[in-house]
């Protein structure tokens, strides 16, 4: 076949894509889906993010055409599905597994019989189907129930019956419509596991769809984040969670590393610990884009040897590392006592590498949210404030400040170094 | 002379079954006709309309609104109408269908259409609460309408689909009793015809147990299958 040569290109294509649905009783129609061009390799474990109602769902579904795009154009696999007819999708579906959010099993047949329900629509002998089965509830270490009803499993397992059902026909694509959000962050790892195991054994491209940063940093070596129907930013997973350009972005991160304190603990520290209370953030690479420019250098990096050069005394009091794609990411927050002009020197020196965020002594606070806006970081908000918050007005408008403010970084903590 | 005379109408004070024994066993196989042939075709057909009322309903599988609401007023028009009523206003009909209008079979057809509209509601306020997700699972592997239909739909609602046919067996039962009125057999004939119209209460009871153990046998059997479907 002629895609053989291009096995690395994308599988699934994206252009400019609308989805509108009407609205009862309402002049316009509501936009799920806003102009979004993107594009998925083959091997990718690809997560899109967004908060509920960002049209996450309804994009995974124009993949496989439960959905047909407004305008644009969706090409999977080298075919164009948003001008297929029904009975022409078929074939193809079979080659695009899905797993849902609340499982969709179907409830009046059991473990065995769910798996193998894919495999008779595809007409498999019945001999083919049984050892398929026994096979993939192998695979996903549920053979000793196959002859129970889903009601008879817990969540986990109801996933698993999920997902090898949806491997049944072999596809080449698995789509996961928030496929761990009903389940407990234990079993949430557990899936993720296996999902990861799914694209590395069979070289399954995934598309994850996910309100839950954590799932993305876990497995997805791909992000692209939802607000308002748009794709507003994506990348390398890594890239995104050490480099968030948008606010909505910074906020899912939040989420999930718990690196930067929130005011009220910056507070309960302050009442503690009288010195100088800086946060720096932890990166352990330069961000490069494709032609290995330095987008964000890393940061954090010379922490320890600065500390003993310029030999302050500091406490290490709240902090957070984690790792995305074998990379390390956070932060911590110091407590640094001793002569203020020599912290302040030493704050100069460590901010030509690293990004910090000064929250001044007990007797010289720095505010909060003037800390934080200096450093250019978004303050680990609640979940509930933002969606209520966030507008696509924002959202456009953050880009052109954020853009901006990305490159004045590092002299925007120098000159605040110097100012105290 | 045991027999007393009043309003110059014959009462029996003892029946006599040796008469009546024949009458009561054609009448029950009489019922049994009328009811089983109706609940098959009746109910057939009313699955299908059903599922027809259910997949044109707004937002499922072959959604369409034009479709729904001449189905939908249609069924609403002729479920209220009692049956009796009914009965006489279908004569032309059954005429032209049946050939007659007197008779078991010409009871037969306007109780098979009163069945299928009773049926279709029924079998579409059964499907509603199927859960959506099951339907979108099956069309995600590629199964078409006709196939979720089959496989995952009505398997899905089983159990109160079975209790929903012993529910129309009885409306179905109480239907067969007024055959009589227009020269059909049946239970109902037969205790209107040898009970109430002969003041003959044992007779009128005879015929309303057999109808009783008639329904019990039919609900209890419906049961342990809703109950055996249900246990999954």
């Amino acid at each position: 076949m002629a895609q053989t040569s291009e096995a690395t290109g994308p599988i699934i294509t994206f252009d400019h894509v609308v989805k509108e649905f009407r609205q009862r009783g309402k002049a316009h129609a509501a936009r799920a889906v806003d102009d979004v061009t993107l594009s998925i390799d083959e091997g990718d474990v690809f997560g899109i993010i967004g908060y509920s109602g960002a049209g996450k769902s309804t994009l995974v579904r124009l993949i496989n055409a439960l959905e047909q795009p407004t305008s644009g154009t969706v090409t999977v696999m080298g075919q164009q599905v948003s001008s297929m007819r029904e009975s022409q999708l078929r074939p193809l579906r079979q080659k695009i597994g899905m797993i849902f959010q609340q499982f969709n099993l179907f409830s009046s047949k059991t473990v065995a019989q769910n798996v193998a329900y894919p495999l008779k629509l595809d007409h498999w002998r019945k001999d083919y189907q049984d050892k398929r089965v026994k096979e993939l509830l192998e695979f996903v270490g549920l053979s000793e129930h196959a002859d129970k009803y889903p009601s008879q499993l817990s969540g986990g397992q109801k996933q698993r019956v999920g997902i090898a059902r949806a491997l049944a026909t072999n596809p080449k694509v698995l789509l996961a419509d928030e496929a761990t959000s009903a389940l407990d962050p234990e079993t949430t790892t557990e899936v993720l596991e296996l999902l990861k195991r799914v694209n590395e054994r069979f070289g399954i491209t995934i598309v994850l769809i996910t309100h839950q940063m954590n799932v993305v940093q876990q497995i997805a070596n791909r992000v692209a984040v939802m607000s308002a129907g748009k794709v507003v930013e994506q990348g390398r997973t890594y890239d995104v969670f050490a480099a968030p350009r948008q606010e909505v972005t910074k906020r899912f991160i939040a989420t999930a590393m718990d690196g930067l304190p929130d005011q009220a603990r910056i507070e309960v520290m302050r009442s503690q610990w009288p010195g100088r209370l800086v946060s720096v953030l932890i990166r352990q690479h330069d961000i490069t884009d494709a032609a290995g420019r330095v987008l964000v250098p890393a940061s954090g990096q010379d922490i320890s040897e600065l500390i003993a050069r310029h030999d302050v005394r500091s406490s290490l009091l709240y902090g957070g590392i984690d790792t995305v794609q074998d990379i390390a990411i956070g932060a911590m927050t110091y407590e640094f006592t001793g002569d203020a002009d020599h912290i302040d020197t030493f704050l100069a020196d460590l901010a030509r590498h690293s990004d910090i965020v000064d929250f001044g002594t007990r007797e010289h606070p720095v505010d909060y949210d003037t800390a934080v806006a200096r450093a250019q970081l978004a303050p680990p908000l609640e979940e509930e404030a933002t969606r209520t918050r966030r507008t696509l007005a924002d959202d456009l408008e953050m880009e052109e400040q954020v853009d901006d403010a990305v490159e004045e970084t590092p002299t925007a903590s120098q000159q605040e170094g110097s100012t105290r | 002379m045991n027999a007393i005379t009043a309003h110059g109408v014959t009462l029996a004070s003892r029946t006599d079954w040796s008469v009546l024994r024949p009458l009561l066993g054609q009448s029950i196989v009489q019922t049994l006709q009328m009811v089983l042939i109706t609940i098959v075709i009746g109910g057939a057909l009313g699955l299908v309309l059903g599922v027809v009322l259910y997949g044109t309903r707004p937002g499922n599988l072959f959604e369409n609104r034009v479709v729904y609401r001449i189905l939908d007023i249609l069924v609403n028009i002729v479920r209220p109408i009692p049956f009796i009523i009914f009965l006489a206003a279908m004569q032309p009909l059954t005429i032209k269908v049946v050939g007659t209008s007197i008779g078991t079979s010409a009871a037969i057809f306007p109780m098979v259409v009163m069945c299928t509209f009773a049926t279709s509601r029924l079998v579409e306020q059964n499907l509603v609460p199927v859960d959506h997700g099951m339907i979108e699972a099956a069309r995600s592997m590629g199964a078409s309408t006709f196939t979720i239909i089959r496989t995952v739909l009505i398997p899905e609602a089983l159990a109160p689909l079975i209790l929903a046919y012993a529910f129309l067996f009885i409306g179905v039962l109480d239907m067969s009793a007024m055959a009589g009125y227009i020269g059909g057999g049946g239970l109902g004939n037969f205790a209107i015809a040898y009970g109430y119209q002969k003041f003959d209460q044992a007779v009128t009871w005879t015929a309303v147990i057999i109808m009783i153990v008639l329904v019990q046998v039919v609900q209890a059997i419906a049961n342990a299958i809703a109950k055996r479907l249900l246990r999954r």
